[in-house]
């Protein structure tokens, strides 16, 4: 039973790690396209329109990866996790049904049309038909964050005799207090992503000396909406999440900071350090005292409550892991302000294109913005453990009682060996659109 | 909306099929991959739609069939991500040995899938061992299920039944004949390539397997599930859905005469159609039967959410399918008539 819980939760987080990789661009970059369509609308300069064309095509391959690679995904539920799914289906099916009904049609309707309709549409329609695909993927990633804020934060139900939930109140659904401020602050993030990636591949262009006219507008729209969103996903967004955590899982928050011990007189907030579950406490720590209790309530004395205060066995089941997948993604989320701001003022001074060391930093930064959504997923997704439902449904209660772990095992690996090749297959084709670059004017 | 999917991604792995046996020249696997090209991951958003579907309405159902028939499932997926890749890879480097290998992924994923769904009816028509009952006594709650690939004596009436079994098989080749049949309709309708002729003289011999296979079928499960046409008896208008299969069956036969060539396709849609609606109306109100006499079947009334949930339901659902109309309505406007100028795949 022990080894089948961790086989079912390493087939998840594999297979929603890898999955997850592809929406948070498209997301973004899907908003991006759409201001590249709007520019070409207002201004009719062909330029505009040829890098949304070009945007168009990495966006067709990272959707076409997140179809096949979200599949796995809903199946799990029910492959892997049969116990959850009977119990709570009558609420997350609600969700997860609306996504596939409203969002995924929507969006895979006007795909198609937008890749492959330009000259049958005109400018107009197209410009509609890539707008209604923004709208899809945003709606979908609506009511993803729906069903997960359910699980973190269940309102709007009741448990039956027989343990089963059931749904009493269809809008409570949406208006979850933890629903918003996970939405925006996950779309912002994705944003984040898409603005790197496409400063990234500009500055490849630029250095390249190849469509250095494409290079500057992919830098310059990625530094703008970089400097944008990496700002509004720290503060306002992050703060809002965080705060959620802290009112509705303060045993949570505790791990995330590290807080082992409550702190008379204000608690510090650890940059560096590494958890000890053993001995409680954290080694090598470098920690700077009072700010997080003002972070968390404005006030520097507050008393943020430590992991002592809480029941060992509602404590998150990997409280080092879940410590590292947040300071990753708040140290690399400081990052990115600080190198979009960089470049924002070079740009402001008109200097931009021709700062080397701005330009290598920003082709080298690609990687890191996936790093920081896959730590943030974690840092959720280990903060609500032990539980799949917060404090009603254990993660151990919810997997399928039939399946045997031996059977888990085979699936995983055939995933882990699949998604390998996926992967490396992607990685060629994208290179090769990277490489070709950008068509200029119709032939 | 488990029928449609089969009937919209049914073509496409039937293309797939078509592909892999019958197209020999480079201009005819083009002429294929650009009639299925523009729709395949929108045909597959409806499996997507449908799991949710089935997820939100009947949540007990849906745990039960998708963890005791765990290992299909997660291959099935396997399949639909080689298929996808086969398809989209292909034209991305123009080498002979890279187009050959994932041409052959393509084609022999399109052939296993429409096998596996095959056998997958097969599965739901013979029922399972729910709550694995053993000398009467459930090992598991009354229902869950666990069914291995196979059992070494691939009976459908063993004590220990496996997921593939000569009786699945003969379904899962009902799926296969079918679906080719399928897709190669959809070719016609959407191309204007060479193939077009020899897939109609394709599709009228098929068309004598298939009915030999049906007939077959029927007879088998007349024997393995209890009073097949029970429920026809009781409401004599249900028996609208055999005819309709019986249409679409015959009217295959006449696929020569055709002056229209979207009307095969028409024909080979209505026997799927046909065939699921027949399917569920015979084993209605059953959605997965019992093999054994302790734990009952699984049923639309023990296996459906709380009311007020799927009262809610409903209502969204109408509009969804509401706007899903329009969204196909537009698609197919814009993409009528033949596909074979719209390069697909060569970026």
């Amino acid at each position: 039973m022990e080894d089948m819980l961790f086989y079912d939760r390493m087939q998840f987080a594999f297979t929603i790690t890898f999955h997850y990789l592809f929406p948070q661009l498209t997301m973004g970059l899907s908003l991006i396209i759409v201001y590249f369509k709007w520019k070409f609308l207002r201004t009719r300069i062909d330029h505009y329109n040829d890098a949304a064309k070009f945007w168009m095509r990495i966006f067709a391959l990272n959707f076409a990866m997140g179809v096949v690679t979200g599949i796995p995904m809903e199946f799990q539920f029910g492959t892997n996790w049969a116990k959850f799914s009977e119990l709570t289906g009558g609420i997350i099916g609600q969700t997860l049904a609306m996504e596939g009904m409203f969002s995924f049609f929507l969006e895979s309707s006007f795909l198609g049309l937008f890749l492959f309709g330009e000259k049958l549409l005109g400018h107009k329609l197209h410009f509609v038909t890539g707008f209604l695909v923004f709208l899809g993927s945003w709606a979908s990633g609506f009511l993803i964050i729906a069903t997960h804020s359910w699980m973190q934060h269940p309102v709007g139900y009741e448990i039956l005799s027989n343990g089963k939930f059931v749904l009493n109140n269809f809008g409570a659904l949406f208006s979850n207090p933890w629903l918003l401020p996970s939405y925006l602050h996950n779309q912002l993030a994705s944003l984040v992503t898409a603005s790197f990636v496409m400063a990234s591949i500009g500055a490849f262009y630029i250095l390249n000396n190849k469509h250095s006219s494409f290079g500057k507008l992919f830098v310059k729209t990625g530094v703008i909406f970089g400097l944008v969103s990496s700002v509004l996903v720290a503060f306002p967004t992050g703060d809002w999440a965080a705060k959620n955590v802290v009112e509705h899982q303060p045993v949570t928050f505790a791990a995330m900071e590290g807080l082992f011990e409550t702190q008379d007189g204000g608690s510090e907030i650890v940059l560096i350090g590494q958890p000890n579950v053993v001995d409680k406490k954290l080694d090598n720590k470098i920690a700077v005292p009072n700010i997080l209790s003002f972070l968390t309530y404005k006030k520097w004395d507050a008393e943020v409550k430590g992991l002592n205060e809480f029941e060992p066995e509602n404590y998150p089941t990997n409280i080092p892991g879940l410590y590292y997948a947040y300071h990753i993604m708040v140290g690399l989320g400081t990052l990115f302000i600080g190198i979009m701001a960089l470049g924002a003022f070079q740009l402001w001074r008109k200097k931009l294109y021709g700062t080397k060391w701005i330009l290598w930093s920003l082709l080298f930064f690609l990687p890191f913005p996936y790093i920081a959504n896959t730590t943030g997923w974690y840092t959720a997704e280990l903060g609500r453990q032990p539980w799949l439902v917060y404090n009603l449904l254990r993660t151990s209660e919810g997997i399928s009682p039939t399946v045997s772990s031996g059977n888990t095992l085979f699936t995983l690996l055939g995933f882990i060996g699949l998604y390998l090749l996926l992967g490396m297959l992607f990685l060629i084709l994208v290179g090769k659109i990277i490489n070709k670059g950008p068509v200029t004017a119709e032939a | 909306m488990l029928a449609i999917y089969v009937v919209l991604d049914g073509y496409d792995f039937g293309a797939g099929i078509v592909h892999l046996f019958f197209a020999k020249k480079e201009k005819d696997k083009k002429a294929i991959t650009n009639a299925i090209g523009p729709f395949w991951d929108a045909n597959e958003v409806w499996i997507i739609a449908s799991g949710g579907v089935l997820f939100f309405a009947f949540p007990t159902l849906y745990a039960s069939s998708f963890s005791g028939f765990y290992l299909p499932l997660i291959m099935i997926l396997w399949l639909l991500i080689f298929r996808a890749i086969g398809l989209e890879l292909r034209g991305q480097i123009h080498n002979r040995l890279w187009e050959s290998v994932w041409d052959k992924a393509f084609g022999i994923a399109s052939f296993l899938l429409a096998l596996f769904f095959g056998i997958a009816l097969g599965n739901v028509v013979r029922g399972v061992n729910l709550g694995m009952v053993e000398n009467g006594v459930s090992a598991h709650e009354a229902h869950y299920f666990f069914l291995p690939l196979w059992n070494p004596t691939f009976s459908p009436t063993a004590e220990h039944l496996g997921i593939i079994d000569w009786f699945t098989i003969l379904l899962g080749l009902v799926g296969v004949v079918t679906l080719t049949i399928h897709g190669a309709n959809w070719i016609i309708y959407k191309t204007n390539s060479d193939l077009n002729n020899q897939l109609r003289t394709v599709i009228f011999r098929l068309n004598f397997v298939l009915l030999a296979l049906v007939i077959l079928s029927l007879v088998v499960w007349h024997v393995i599930a209890p009073r097949p046409f029970h429920n026809f008896m009781e409401t004599p208008w249900l028996w609208i859905f055999p005819l309709l299969t019986l249409i679409g069956l015959f009217g295959l036969f006449l696929i020569k005469t055709f002056k229209k060539d979207g009307a095969g396709f028409i024909f080979s849609s209505l026997f799927i159609l046909g065939g699921f609606a027949s399917t569920a109306a015979s084993i209605f109100p059953k959605l997965l039967p019992s093999t054994n006499s302790v734990n009952p079947s699984l049923t639309v009334y023990n296996v459906a959410a709380d009311e007020y949930g799927l009262s809610v339901g409903i209502n969204w659902f109408i509009i969804a399918v509401i706007l899903l109309i329009a969204y196909i309505f537009i698609q197919y406007r814009v993409f009528k008539g033949k596909m074979d100028d719209i390069g697909y795949g060569e970026h």
